[in-house]
């Protein structure tokens, strides 16, 4: 397979990019994205030139390392895929791909394609603890756990934090993460104790950082390489409004400050 | 910070206060259609429906107040996250392509301004009598709608105005479930389709007024 391949390279943080145009013509159909980068890194390295940077880890689609837009579609868009994961079997011979890093003022890019996410860090951090009794583990009857809502939890927590909802959504929103990090927990028994300070202390963690707001375009749903659902939105709209109901402590709750990452 | 601006200062309290606004104006949208569709009965029906409707002018300031309060709630919590996105994406993307989001959405940052211009040449126009005064005679409906209806140019106004607002009751009302949260799998498809429908058929209702005059079904 022959590919044309039109790349952001940016040298770094401050640096000014540009699109780079490389012809690739040793793509095989099994391998996968990022082992198609590497065949043409490879190349560029022995031609002498900077290698394209992008960010990976497992490559099993389980870490959240990996992912930029591929013509225009986070992780190339395939359903339930991320970057690693997708294969060029699904590319044809002759096709023209733009990659592009996630375009977010958040998420300020390093280099070429790799962006820095500690705006997530941050997100969760403001979400601080859960209580749990620690000591020797609990017998498995003594916090019953409806099965419908373990298993929904669960499907919330499969978030890998990879930032395709944020780079898909038109508005540059990071409501899908947010909220599938405080729906998991909130339905919980154990994350129910903070369940009111958690949403209201991440929410204004979000906005601190420079992401968008939500007007439901469900792009996010669409990209991410999980399939959340957006219904983990409307939880957390739900739990945010419930939190500040009369009643509620004062800011949700008392906890001690817990240190942030500093700003980049 | 006070718990209200706190609530307030978040882009998640934000829709929230548009959501609850939305519902409020989508509730007077629909209790104005189904009092104005009285022009479909006769003269003396849908005059005797405004005469009510001003009879007790306290009650009528009232509700006009909580209209106009959550008109401004709405117009200016919508500007200030429509800034907030559009500082998100300093960098746009090259290749764009759009995930899954449909016309009225991608729209609601114009059917919204749109909607805005029409009330202010709506109120001129049938509250005030200004657009065209030689039509226009105080608390007489009937006679006002017929006249002005009868010439195109208002007609179109008002059919245009009323396809932006069904988009964007559309939209709005889908969104608005997802910002109240109001989720459970056993009904979430349901919420577009209503959404569909109570926007596309208080859109049609609407400008079947203005449609029936031109065509002169009513006169």
């Amino acid at each position: 397979m022959k590919l044309t391949l039109h790349i952001w390279r940016q040298n770094g943080p401050n640096a000014k990019g540009r699109f780079v145009t490389y012809t690739h013509d040793k793509v095989n159909e099994h391998m996968s994205f990022l082992e198609m980068l590497d065949v043409l890194n490879q190349e560029l390295i022995e031609r002498g030139e900077e290698p394209v940077a992008f960010e990976h880890d497992c490559r099993e689609g389980v870490c959240g390392m990996c992912g930029f837009v591929i013509n225009g579609l986070p992780h190339g868009g395939r359903k339930g895929t991320t970057t690693c994961q997708l294969h060029m079997r699904h590319f044809s011979d002759g096709d023209e791909l733009t990659l592009e890093p996630w375009r977010s003022a958040a998420f300020p890019v390093l280099r070429d394609l790799v962006v820095d996410r500690s705006s997530f860090d941050r997100i969760i951090q403001a979400g601080g603890f859960i209580s749990v009794h620690t000591g020797a583990p609990p017998d498995a009857s003594t916090l019953l756990v409806p099965k419908d809502d373990a298993e929904l939890a669960m499907d919330y927590a499969e978030c890998i934090g990879c930032g395709a909802c944020v780079a898909a959504c038109p508005n540059g929103a990071a409501m899908l993460f947010m909220s599938a990090k405080i729906a998991h927990l909130g339905m919980l028994p154990q994350g129910k104790i903070e369940a009111d300070r958690r949403v209201r202390a991440m929410a204004e963690a979000m906005e601190k950082e420079a992401f968008g707001s939500c007007t439901n375009y469900t792009s996010c749903e669409a990209a991410c390489p999980k399939e959340i659902s957006i219904s983990a939105i409307a939880r957390m709209n739900a739990d945010y409004r419930r939190a500040f109901l009369p009643g509620k402590p004062v800011g949700g709750g008392k906890l001690e400050k817990v240190k942030l990452l500093p700003a980049t | 910070m006070s718990e209200s601006s706190s609530f307030y200062s978040s882009s998640v309290g934000k829709k929230i206060l548009m959501a609850v606004t939305g519902m409020i104006l989508f509730f007077f949208v629909l209790f104005h259609m189904a009092g104005n569709l009285q022009i479909f009965i006769g003269q003396v029906e849908l005059d005797r429906y405004s005469r009510f409707l001003h009879s007790v002018p306290e009650i009528l300031w009232l509700v006009r107040i909580a209209v106009i309060f959550s008109f401004l709630v709405h117009i200016i919590a919508a500007v200030q996250v429509w800034l907030q996105s559009r500082r998100a994406r300093p960098i746009k993307y090259k290749v764009r392509a759009n995930l899954a989001t449909d016309v009225a959405a991608r729209t609601m940052v114009w059917t919204g301004p749109i909607i805005l211009l029409f009330v202010i040449y709506h109120l001129l126009h049938l509250t005030y009598g200004a657009i065209y005064p030689s039509l226009f005679e105080e608390g007489q409906v009937y006679h006002n709608l017929i006249a002005s209806f009868q010439l195109w140019p208002i007609a179109i106004v008002y059919i245009i105005a009323n396809l932006g607002l069904g988009f964007h009751l559309y939209h709005g009302l889908w969104s608005l479930t997802q910002t109240l949260g109001w989720t459970h799998p056993r009904f979430d498809s349901f919420r577009r389709v209503a959404a569909a429908v109570i926007g596309i058929g208080i859109a049609a209702a609407n400008i079947a007024i203005p449609v029936s005059v031109l065509a002169g079904w009513v006169s």
